[in-house]
C-alpha cells in the first residue's frame, strides 16, 4: 500500500521536501512509517524517532494501523497564536 | 453562529467582533493576537506563519466548538492568519458573546490556550540580525494509542 505524508516546517527544511509518497507493507503502523522515512538516510535520518502524526488530519498515536491512500502529517512542535 | 477560519488575508478584529452577539449577550470579550518586535530581547523584524491548513480549519473549529459548549453560548468567532507578517500585525483573532462577562473571558482564553497546544501552525522569526529560526513550540497530545 501507499500512503502521501506530509512535512511542515523543520522537518521540511530537514529533508528538502513538503511531501512524499512511502511504499509500506499492508497492516504497517505509523511507527513502520516513521522508520521506513528515517532509513532514507540524510535529512531524514534526523527526524524524531517519535514524532507527533496526524493520519487524515487527526493526532494518531504511533501505533495507528495505515490504509492504503492515507494522508499522514508527521506534526512538528505546534507554535501557533 | 459558532465560526472559524485559517486564512493569509489580514484580520480586521472589528469584523470577528461583529460575528458575535445576541440580545441576551450583555458581554463580548474579544482576544487579539499581534506579532511583537522583539522575542527574549532579541529584536525581531517579522514572522511567518505556516500551517497544515485543511487540518487547522478541522481543528480550530473543533476548539471553537468546545468554546461554545463550555460557555453555554454558540457565538464563538475565531480567525487565525497564515503567511508572511509584519510587526504589530494581527496573528489571531477570537470572540465570544455570552450573557455574563466570565463566561465570555473563559471561552476566549480557552481557544487561545488550545490554538497554542494543538493547532498545526509553526511560526518562523525573522531577527534584526538576519538569522531565522523556527520557534520552540508544544508537543500536540497525540490521543489514545491504537485508535483511529
Amino acid at each position: 500500500m501507499r500512503v502521501k505524508v506530509l512535512l511542515f516546517a523543520a522537518h521540511r527544511e530537514l529533508v528538502g521536501q513538503a511531501d512524499t509518497v512511502a511504499a509500506l507493507p499492508e497492516g504497517a503502523t505509523v511507527e513502520v512509517l516513521i522508520a521506513e522515512l528515517k532509513a532514507r538516510g540524510g535529512g531524514w535520518a534526523r527526524l524524531p524517532v517519535r514524532p507527533a502524526v496526524a493520519v487524515n488530519h487527526k493526532y494518531a498515536g504511533s501505533d495507528t494501523m495505515l490504509e492504503d491512500g492515507d494522508e499522514v502529517a508527521l506534526i512538528p512542535p505546534v507554535a501557533g497564536g | 453562529m459558532i465560526w472559524s477560519d485559517v486564512t493569509t488575508d489580514p484580520i480586521d478584529p472589528g469584523t470577528v467582533l461583529k460575528r458575535v452577539g445576541a440580545p441576551g449577550d450583555g458581554a463580548a470579550a474579544l482576544f487579539v493576537g499581534m506579532v511583537r518586535n522583539s522575542n527574549e530581547g532579541r529584536p525581531v523584524g517579522g514572522m511567518e506563519y505556516e500551517g497544515y491548513r485543511d487540518m487547522a480549519r478541522d481543528q480550530l473549529a473543533a476548539i471553537a466548538a468546545e468554546a461554545a459548549q463550555q460557555a453555554d453560548s454558540d457565538r464563538v468567532a475565531v480567525v487565525h492568519r497564515l503567511g508572511e507578517l509584519a510587526i504589530g500585525e494581527v496573528s489571531v483573532a477570537i470572540a465570544v458573546s455570552s450573557p455574563h462577562r466570565a463566561e465570555a473571558f473563559r471561552a476566549a482564553r480557552y481557544v487561545i490556550e488550545e490554538i497554542k497546544k494543538r493547532l498545526p501552525i509553526w511560526k518562523r522569526e525573522r531577527y534584526l540580525d538576519g538569522e531565522e529560526v523556527w520557534l520552540e513550540g508544544h508537543l500536540p497530545v497525540t490521543g489514545i494509542e491504537g485508535t483511529r
